[in-house]
């Protein structure tokens, strides 16, 4: 079970995985995702459904090495087995059946949640342009796969390596202004590129979902480590979510309570880094 | 001849300025000689008020006879026939609103340490003999379990003793359910819920963690598969918060996410373990439960120097074991009572600095048989403290609810049972413990876990 089948390395800081679990392959749907333990005594981290094939009966999540645990899960290969693998989890999305044309935003790792449901949307057929972006060139993801799925595919950079020059709120701008009409907007990336875009969404009244990635620990709704404030009311991401409304979301009170643990988790960086180096040094 | 001394025989324990620094065991259990001391000081008494006050009816007066003779083995067996955990039970009951507070010595005095003796003789046996686990053979009849907590253990244990071939299924990397995740090591060493485990998967159980029923299967899922009945265990793991301003600044915590980063994911050992846990300097904790007092005092270990227990009742209304409240007093818990926050208050970047709180007066009797708290005017104050944990309760988790058809359940969401059978409105479905009762204990829940095994059994006979 959870054995690792495959491992590609889609930019330097990001990881794919497809993952054997044939069972979880066979309920997932898009929006979801899973708990992953490393190891023994390993942290419970979250990761996005990325693709699910139900007849390989694998999971495929796409993952960016930010922190101890996910450098860690990096250093697993092929034919390794995961200690935990537990999903699907959280809410599938939903899109009303009049949705017509909708306009999907990844930014940076956040193309990885964002492409199973642009893929849904299209198998709907639905029309979708996407906007995806990224620090530059090497970091964005999933380019291929997007176009495949999308009418338009309009691609940024902050430093103009690729695409346009600048963030995806540009591209976002512009196409409201040019006169596009979407039902939906869909947008996942960093908290403050969520927030950017719903304050643009917001002038328009467009409808805008946006996924949330709190601090987990159980991912059942057993704990309240991940509550997010949605229009004023406390909601579980792990249960409720992590889709919600995004013009809805205290995204201040979500990037504050991201950070609850930044000083704890770089000494266990350090520490990891630290004995990589000294293995290492002992393995030659 | 009977002991008829009026004070319990003490159990030895950590000294409270050493033990609150560690996370070992507080109370270090009887000897062989203290336990038949206390045993000699029950009095046999013919009518028994003993075992009515026991909710699983454990034959007290018999196991105590038998470590009075010093028939240890024998003790432990008796305790047995009716529970399946005893060393568990011995250590977590309210034995001072169960059995112990019908006990005939507890007019004049003390009771009788039943509890004490119960974990004596479960401990002796622990150590002294290795469990002879033999396999019923398998009537080839398939039974699943959701959930790993007392009530799903003890269900299971008999299911299999009976020859089902009985599979546990539990969302955590780990079964156990509250005795894992919740009660820290340091009241029930892991160790004695690792060997009920161990002694589960002797006799047959499978134990298949990482799945979230409603989630990768549903109850119809596990008919399909061919489980010919289903228990649902799954506890009451929803948190309750205040609904007050500032709960969600950084430093608030559910007593479950606190208690299970320590105790589950061992954050105790940070960063050897890479889960972290804030504790803080200053630690106030909302309630007046076990739970309360778990975390308030688990808080105190972590380091906290001063760690305050905020309940808007008075001490008399506190739903904690007694011994517990008295253990975190001695660990230096500051007892803030007849005190209900009204405001959690954070500093610039988001930190909580403090927990606004008002004074109570205690006024008429309400529905729970408890004199109500009210608010007295102009009594507000604040409690400077950088971590809130908040312990005023938990639900029952609607994954299964919502994700079973016909399933019915409470308003406040406890699965709606037959209390003869434990049956739910689906056939051949059955449910316990705090997913049906709320959240109780655990003697509660191990009992409705056998309970419905029973009903189980009959259920497939006559299928
Ligand atoms: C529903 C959901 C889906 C996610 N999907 C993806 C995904 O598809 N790809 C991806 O790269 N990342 C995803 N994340 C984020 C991912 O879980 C974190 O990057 C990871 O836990 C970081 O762990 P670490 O030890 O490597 O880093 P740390 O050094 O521990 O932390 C780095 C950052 O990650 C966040 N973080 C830390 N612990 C957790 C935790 N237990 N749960 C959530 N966030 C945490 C912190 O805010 C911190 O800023 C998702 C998060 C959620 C909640
Ligand atoms: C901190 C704390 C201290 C306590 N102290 C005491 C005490 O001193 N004395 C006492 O008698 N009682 C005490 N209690 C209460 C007691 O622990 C509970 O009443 C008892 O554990 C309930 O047992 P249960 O089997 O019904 O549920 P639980 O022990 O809650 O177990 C339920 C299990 O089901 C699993 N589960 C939930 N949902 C799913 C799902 N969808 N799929 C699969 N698995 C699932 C959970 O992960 C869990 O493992 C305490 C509780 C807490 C939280
Ligand atoms: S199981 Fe609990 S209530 Fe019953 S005798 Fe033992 S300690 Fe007392
Ligand atoms: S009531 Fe007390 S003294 Fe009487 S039999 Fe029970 S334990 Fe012994
Ligand atoms: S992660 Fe614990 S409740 Fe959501």
């Amino acid at each position: 079970m959870n054995e690792i089948l495959e491992k590609k390395q889609l930019n330097p800081t990001v990881k794919m995985m497809v993952i054997n679990a044939p069972l979880m392959a066979k309920k997932a749907k898009p929006g979801q995702f899973v708990i992953v333990r490393i190891d023994e005594n390993g942290e419970r981290i979250p990761l996005t459904i990325a693709d699910y094939d139900s007849e390989k009966g694998t999971i495929t999540i796409i993952f960016q090495e930010v922190g101890m645990s996910t450098k860690k899960l990096g250093t697993l290969n092929v034919g390794d087995r995961l200690h935990d693998f537990a999903g699907p989890l959280g809410k599938p999305v939903e899109f009303s059946k009049d949705t017509k044309r909708v306009l999907a935003i990844g930014g940076g790792v956040g193309v990885a949640p964002l492409y199973p449901k642009v893929k849904m949307l299209n198998e709907m057929k639905v029309s979708v342009d996407s906007i995806i972006g990224g620090r530059s060139a090497e970091y964005v993801i999933l380019e291929d796969e997007m176009k495949k799925v999308s009418e338009n595919l309009y691609i940024t950079t902050d430093d103009g390596t690729k695409g346009r020059k600048g963030f995806v709120t540009d591209v976002l701008k512009e196409l409201i202004e040019k006169g596009n009409k979407y039902d939906e907007v869909i947008a996942i990336g960093p908290l403050i590129m969520m927030k950017m875009v719903c304050n643009i969404t917001k002038e328009y009244n467009i409808p805008t979902m946006v996924s949330m990635n709190p601090i987990m620990v159980d991912g059942t709704g057993m704990c309240g480590g991940c509550r997010v404030t949605v229009g004023g009311e406390t909601k579980f991401a792990c249960v409720d979510g992590p889709a919600f409304d995004g013009l809805k979301v205290d995204f201040d009170e979500a990037m504050r309570r991201q950070n609850m643990y930044k000083d704890m988790e770089k000494k266990a960086l350090e520490k990891y880094e630290h004995e990589c180096k000294l293995g290492g040094i002992l393995n030659g | 001849m009977a002991n008829m001394s009026l004070k319990k025989v003490q159990m030895p324990e950590q000294e409270p300025n050493v033990r609150n620094k560690n996370f070992k065991e507080v109370a270090l259990g009887y000897e062989e000689n203290m336990a038949v001391e206390e045993a000699e000081r029950c009095i046999q008494c013919k009518n028994q008020p003993c075992v009515e006050g026991c909710p699983v009816h454990v034959k007290i007066p018999e196991f105590i006879k038998l470590i009075a003779n010093r028939d240890f083995e024998g003790a432990y067996q008796k305790i047995k026939e009716t529970n399946n955990l005893p060393a568990i039970c011995g250590r977590v009951c309210p034995q001072e609103s169960q059995c112990e507070s019908v006990c005939t010595r507890g007019k004049k005095g003390e009771p009788v340490a039943i509890g004490r003796l119960e974990r004596f003789a479960a401990d002796w046996h622990m150590k002294s003999k290795e469990d002879k686990i033999e396999k019923t053979a398998t009537n080839g009849k398939k039974v699943a379990v959701i959930g790993s907590g007392p009530a799903g253990l003890s269900c299971a244990g008999d299911l299999a003793k009976m020859g089902y071939d009985t599979t546990i299924f539990e969302a955590f990397h780990t079964p156990g359910g509250v005795l894992m995740y919740g009660i820290p090591e340091f009241r029930l060493p892991k160790e004695i819920v690792q060997k009920e485990i161990d002694s589960l998967k002797k006799l047959g159980v499978k134990i298949e963690t990482n799945m979230v029923i409603g989630k990768i299967l549903t109850i119809d899922d596990l008919f399909d598969m061919g489980y010919e009945a289903v228990f649902i265990g799954t506890g009451a793991g929803l948190p309750k918060f205040m609904g007050i301003p500032g709960e969600n600044l950084n430093g608030v915590y559910s007593a479950n996410e606190f208690l299970t980063r320590i105790n589950l994911m061992k954050a105790y050992d940070f960063p050897n373990n890479p889960t972290p846990v804030k504790v803080g300097k200053k630690v106030a904790v909302v309630g007046g439960g076990n739970v309360a007092m778990d975390a308030a005092r688990s808080a105190k270990r972590m380091g906290a120097e001063e760690v305050y227990i905020v309940y808007r009742r008075s001490e008399e209304e506190m739903p904690a074991r007694l011994e517990e409240i008295h253990h975190a007093k001695e660990e230096g818990i500051i007892f803030k009572l007849l005190t209900n926050p009204v405001k959690i208050i954070g500093d610039e970047s988001g930190n909580v600095k403090g927990i606004e709180c008002v004074n109570m007066v205690l006024g008429e009797v309400d529905e729970s048989g408890r004199r109500r708290p009210v608010e007295e005017k102009g009594s507000e104050h604040i409690i400077d403290v950088d971590t809130v944990i908040i312990a005023i309760g938990q639900s029952p988790n609607p994954l299964i609810t919502s994700t079973t058809e016909g399933l019915e359940k409470q308003k406040w969401g406890g699965i709606i049972v037959n209390e003869e059978t434990l049956e739910t409105s689906r056939k051949g479905v059955f449910a316990g413990g705090d997913a049906v009762t709320g959240a109780a204990t655990v003697i509660l829940a191990m009992g409705a876990g056998k309970k419905a095994a029973a009903s189980i059994h009959k259920f497939l006979s006559e299928k």
